[in-house]
């Protein structure tokens, strides 16, 4: 059962219709107590990076977080925090990827945000991505973007540069793409976690 | 590659579908909910719901409407209509939409879009706006393009975007219900204008339309109601023509 945790960042309406849709369970994370309820963590969050991480440490959870060993799912901004830092607001994050989240560069011919579907790369074998093609679309809204790193990048788009649309590092992985709103691959991604 | 987005529109009044022929009569068209599902199924890349309701339990039908589509549908949607203040934006976030699109009341209190830019973020936030030619001048519209404002066009979008306006939706009044095609040459001007996204609306009565107006304009989306709603254009027809152009499409 996957828990989410729960800090006052953006909607998770949709993302709970979907997991319902989908038939999968969850539950809310508050406190640190709760975490040992479920097999499995969604961190979600849109919005103000720099924002979501004041909201994540009010929550006193960052702590508990930083040591998860259960598959950990940060989405969007869910998945920023989980970097090391922020041009949004310049702000420091969580650091358990030591990757940098940058604003996208001024760009004559590309509009920001980066809006609409966009095909994604994966770059390992993870479990996260299977039975989903590569180059399958998924749907982005998102100014900042996790730079690529070949160490951490799981799956990559380009859009005025080439960025992690996925990471992986052990248990934590990171999708900067909307599964909740990415049709059936997005249905897909979210049951292999589900199942990881 | 980022690809071009097709959009159908769905006008809801109480609940139900509607589209008018010019913004004025109109027919029902289905139930919104299964229409939206349907075209998720067919490849719509999003959808938008302009809700034209005028009672006063308008905010709370919209919700519920907004809830039911949230749990059934799969793609990113917008909620446009009677969206005045922070706390409607916020109820229907909280019911799962992905943005919201204002019209009139930004024209009215243009700071009202950066309200929400920096309550909701930027990509929450979507102004529609509705063009008609008076004289030589495109000028913005309200009421369903009945009440001419003193805004030119151009001039109010780049406003908008200096605001906080993550996308136009930019309906030419004067194409709107012919069927005759976009308004590729004010599209052109105002998508070579902004660094945000842009969605071509009103004029859509063919395929070859939608080849058009993102070879000539370089939008980012099309939107149309009625050529969908009625059948007239099957959405996986259309991207195939898209694609046959080298126009990039989700398929």
């Amino acid at each position: 059962m996957i828990g989410i945790i729960r800090y006052g960042a953006g909607n998770i309406f949709s993302l709970t219709a979907t997991l319902e849709r989908l038939g999968i369970a969850y539950g809310m994370i508050n406190s640190e107590a709760d975490f040992e309820q479920y097999d499995r963590y969604i961190i979600p969050g849109v919005g103000h990076a720099g924002a979501a991480m004041h909201k994540l440490e009010k929550t006193g959870l960052v702590p508990a977080i930083k040591t998860l060993n259960k598959p950990t799912l940060g989405i969007c901004v869910g998945m920023q925090l989980l970097t090391s830092y922020s041009e949004e607001g310049a702000s420091d994050l969580l650091n358990i990827f030591p990757v940098k989240t940058l604003k996208f560069p001024k760009s004559s011919t590309s509009k920001v945000p980066h809006t609409g579907w966009n095909q994604v790369f994966a770059e390992k074998e993870n479990p996260l991505f299977e039975n989903i093609p590569a180059g399958s679309h998924f749907y982005f809204v998102h100014s900042y973007f996790i730079e690529y790193d070949p160490l951490y990048t799981l799956s990559s788009t380009s859009y005025i540069n080439k960025f992690s649309a996925s990471i992986w590092h052990d248990n934590f992985y990171g999708v900067q793409f909307h599964p909740e709103k990415s049709g059936v691959h997005g249905e897909t991604l979210l049951k292999n976690f589900s199942k990881i | 590659m980022l690809t071009k987005r097709i959009i159908p529109c769905l006008d809801v009044k109480d609940g139900r579908t509607v589209k008018g022929v010019n913004f004025v009569d109109l027919r029902d068209a289905g139930d919104p909910v299964e229409l939206a599902w349907n075209y998720s199924q067919q490849g719509a890349d999003e959808l938008v719901f302009l809700d034209i309701t005028a009672t006063v339990e308008r905010r709370k039908t919209m919700v519920e409407l907004v809830k039911s589509v949230a749990r059934q549908i799969n793609i990113p949607f917008t909620i446009g209509g009677g969206i005045n203040e922070i706390a409607d934006a916020d109820a229907l976030l909280n019911a799962g939409a992905d943005k919201i699109s204002i019209n009139s009341a930004a024209v009215r209190n243009p700071a009202l879009i950066d309200e929400l830019a920096k309550a909701f973020g930027v990509q929450f936030v979507v102004i529609a706006v509705d063009t008609r030619v008076m004289g030589n001048k495109n000028i913005v519209h309200l009421n369903g393009g009945r009440l001419p404002t003193e805004k030119e066009t151009l001039n109010w979008i780049l406003e908008a975007e200096s605001r906080g306006a993550g996308e136009i939706l930019l309906t030419s009044m004067d194409h709107d219900g012919t069927k005759a095609g976009f308004d590729n040459g004010l599209l052109k001007l105002v998508n070579d204008s902004v660094n945000i996204p842009v969605i071509a609306s009103g004029g859509a009565g063919s395929v070859q339309h939608f080849v058009d107006v993102f070879k000539q304009t370089n939008v980012d989306a099309a939107l149309a109601a009625s050529v969908f709603h009625y059948g007239e254009i099957l959405i996986p027809d259309l991207k195939k023509v898209l694609k046959q152009n080298n126009i990039e499409v989700r398929v």
